[in-house]
């Protein structure tokens, strides 16, 4: 085994290990944090692919970002986890027998002859000088441009359905609109009342 | 900038976009009562995409942006239909809309969204961007099934639709993954020459068939893979279902064949992804139909419905053959018909805090409005396949597609079925003309609507009497792209 080898059988491990448990761990904090495990192995495996730009990308994005919110969220949100559990082993026996179904069937493809190495040769080592970040920058707006673009409208839509599902205006709030402050004239505060005079009751 | 040339296929795509972020700025100034504005500039756009559509089609496939998108008949016909059809979805739902506090800025966009979303499911040539486009549509859907925060139903809905979407997506693209892995590709017609001899194996291409078929299965709602349909068709708002139900079906018809008849159409594959649609149809409209009978819940019997028009509609795909195509896209364009004009009369007959959606709340209708009665009759008898609607027609065509190729026994268990579904479409029909109405509300619309759902109605019956241009037009449209 060489080296190059042994690192890919530990990434690898290490991550079908970190997949597991996210779905296993009981306490959703530690599943959060076993993905990040997982999110930094295969940010290793996609070193390993020469595809160094993801495999950062990946570690500043997915862990630096997007789980660390995740967390926040997670340890904010009161999770009901014996709600969660509800019919769980009432569904398992079918749920395990398709899943076994399933994999046995994959894993009949996936262990045959047509996933080997030698199906898949090792493609020629990238030129001195070959830059990662900067051929995947020049696909991205050239030959992917199209569908670089729909990326960003999806993200659009994600902050438009966000806002729309969350963004409450209260009826009742307490909320105070300066423009309205400031425009305000006596007339509408102070209403004068002409009253007549009361009398003095005469004799005391 | 060779890579973007030439760029008048995708004007209407273009043109959709822009305004849709323009509606969604001018909407911030626009005060709750002057919301129509927002309601009129989006349909302003729609008919503008559908003119573009129009205007910028051509009979000869296009190819830009580097190969990932196609501009050819198939694509001009179903774009311009999904844009009327929005269209209409639009004009029956603002009366709901507007009852309900969902008439609002969000509602419009989402909406333009989707169908840009649409549009670009059925524009793709590459597999990138029909997933790029099928995540639009669907995260858009997901939002509009939300919208109505306080509502637990809908909240339950929109949950339920997203995550088996996210689970459907997450297949299909370990089909299309499986698929680059075995051909170094993802341009549908790249995978189209590629036959199988370049191939490494085919077996790694059966193994990714399976994955993708599972996927499309998940978004049409067919069986095995339908138990989202009911729950999202019943959950969500009416106006949000007459949406999912509607219009989508065009993409989802467009990626069908875009994957199964051009990428993967190769003849060694092709008996493969028919054995596998044979099981979903024959099962789509046996439970479909069969399910439907027990339903008590209207909008929850037409999901059965749609779940065996799905049936019907891959029986025409996979006939295989350019008639059965063609059969299968007027299906598409026949189900969409009828199920606008069924949820229009929904949509018409439900008031604030009245939805309209038991049996029991179409008792009598034909007292109430004998003319709302009578487009009903019409669309439920086209439902049912009864001549001389166009549901008939429809069925007819798959049907003979399908007998063509010579798989009698599949033709007889579909008309089989469709006897028994028969039952369920006429006994609303007995409802309405038979049975005294519980309540003797009348039933008003505006002049827009009363115009366009009596449009709708007659058209099933006019389109039945002379169905043969659009079914020419189907058959070409396929026939050019294919």
């Amino acid at each position: 085994m060489t080296f190059q080898e042994f690192i890919f059988w530990f990434f690898a491990t290490v991550l079908v290990f970190a997949a597991l448990r996210v779905i296993t761990a009981r306490n959703p904090v530690h599943a959060a944090l076993f993905l990040v495990l997982a999110f930094c192995t295969s940010a290793g495996i996609w070193i390993q692919l020469e595809a160094e730009f993801l495999g950062i990308a990946l570690i500043l994005v997915y862990v630096g970002a997007v789980m660390v919110l995740f967390l926040f969220v997670v340890m904010m949100l009161d999770i009901n986890l014996t709600r969660l559990r509800e019919g769980f082993w009432s569904y398992l026996p079918v749920g395990a027998v398709v899943a076994l179904l399933l994999v046995v069937e994959m894993a009949l493809v996936l262990a045959g002859p047509w996933f080997g190495l030698a199906e898949a040769p090792r493609p020629e080592p990238a030129p001195e000088g070959y830059s990662n970040t900067k051929e995947l920058g020049r696909l991205l707006y050239t030959d992917y441009v199209y569908p670089f673009e729909l990326a960003a409208v999806i993200l659009l839509v994600a902050i438009v359905a966000a806002i729309a599902l969350t963004l409450r205006r209260r009826k009742h709030g307490k909320y105070i609109d300066p423009a309205q402050q400031v425009s305000v004239r006596r007339e509408d505060r102070v209403r004068m009342v002409s009253m007549p005079a009361e009398k003095k009751e005469g004799g005391s | 900038m060779e890579y973007i040339t030439p760029l008048w296929p995708a004007y209407p795509e273009l043109f959709l976009l822009v305004m849709a972020c323009v509606i969604l700025i001018a909407d911030l100034f626009i005060s709750d009562d002057n919301r129509i504005v927002t309601y009129g500039l989006t349909q302003a756009t729609l008919a503008g995409c559908a003119l573009l559509t129009f205007f910028t089609g051509n009979a000869e496939p296009v190819y830009t942006f580097s190969g990932m998108f196609v501009d050819d008949l198939m694509a001009d016909a179903l774009k311009l239909l999904t844009c009327i059809a929005v269209i209409t979805i639009l004009v029956y739902a603002r009366a709901y809309t507007v009852a309900r506090g969902m008439f609002r800025g969000e509602f419009f966009a989402l909406a333009l969204f989707a169908t840009l979303g649409m549009m670009v499911m059925i524009s793709a040539n590459h597999l990138l961007t029909l997933y790029l486009g099928l995540e639009l549509l669907s995260l858009s859907l997901y939002a509009m099934v939300a919208l109505q925060r306080d509502s637990v139903k809908a909240t339950e809905a929109a949950m339920k639709y997203f995550i088996l979407g996210a689970l459907a997506s997450g297949m299909l693209l370990y089909g299309m993954s499986m698929l680059y892995g075995a051909t170094g590709t993802l341009e549908i017609t790249r995978l189209a020459q590629l036959s199988l001899e370049g191939v490494r194996a085919q077996a790694v291409l059966v193994f990714a068939l399976v994955f993708i078929v599972a996927g499309l299965g998940f978004k049409l709602g067919a069986v095995p893979f339908h138990m989202w349909v009911p729950d999202v068709y019943q959950g969500a708002p009416t106006a949000v279902t007459l949406f999912i139900g509607s219009a989508p079906k065009f993409a989802a018809f467009a990626i069908v064949m875009r994957l199964l008849a051009q990428a993967l159409g190769a003849d060694a594959l092709f008996e493969e992804w028919r054995q596998m649609l044979l099981i979903m149809a024959v099962l789509s409209l046996a439970i479909g139909n069969l399910t439907a009978i027990m339903q008590t819940n209207l909008k929850r019997m037409l999901a059965y419905s749609t779940i065996s028009h799905m049936g019907f509609l891959l029986l025409g795909v996979l006939s295989g053959t350019i008639d059965g195509y063609g059969a299968g896209m007027f299906y598409v364009v026949v189900y969409v018909l009828m199920t606008l004009g069924a949820f229009g009369v929904i949509l018409l007959l439900t008031r604030g805090g009245f939805e309209a959606e038991d049996l029991d709340d179409y008792r009598g209708l034909n007292q109430r409005s004998p003319w709302y009665a009578f487009l009903m009759l019409l669309l439920m008898f086209s439902m049912a396949g009864i001549p001389p609607t166009v549901g008939f027609y429809a069925k007819l065509s798959v049907l003979q597609a399908v007998v063509q190729v010579g798989l009698w026994w599949v033709a007889v268990i579909a008309v089989m079925f469709s006897l028994i579904g028969a039952f369920y479409y006429l006994r609303i029909v007995k409802l309405m003309y038979f049975d005294e109405p519980r309540d003797n509300a009348p039933v008003r619309a505006g002049g827009d609507v009363r115009a366009l759902l009596s449009a709708n109605g007659l058209a099933v019956i006019v389109l039945g009497i002379a169905p043969q241009p659009l079914m020419v037009l189907c058959i070409e449209a396929v026939r050019a792209s294919i």
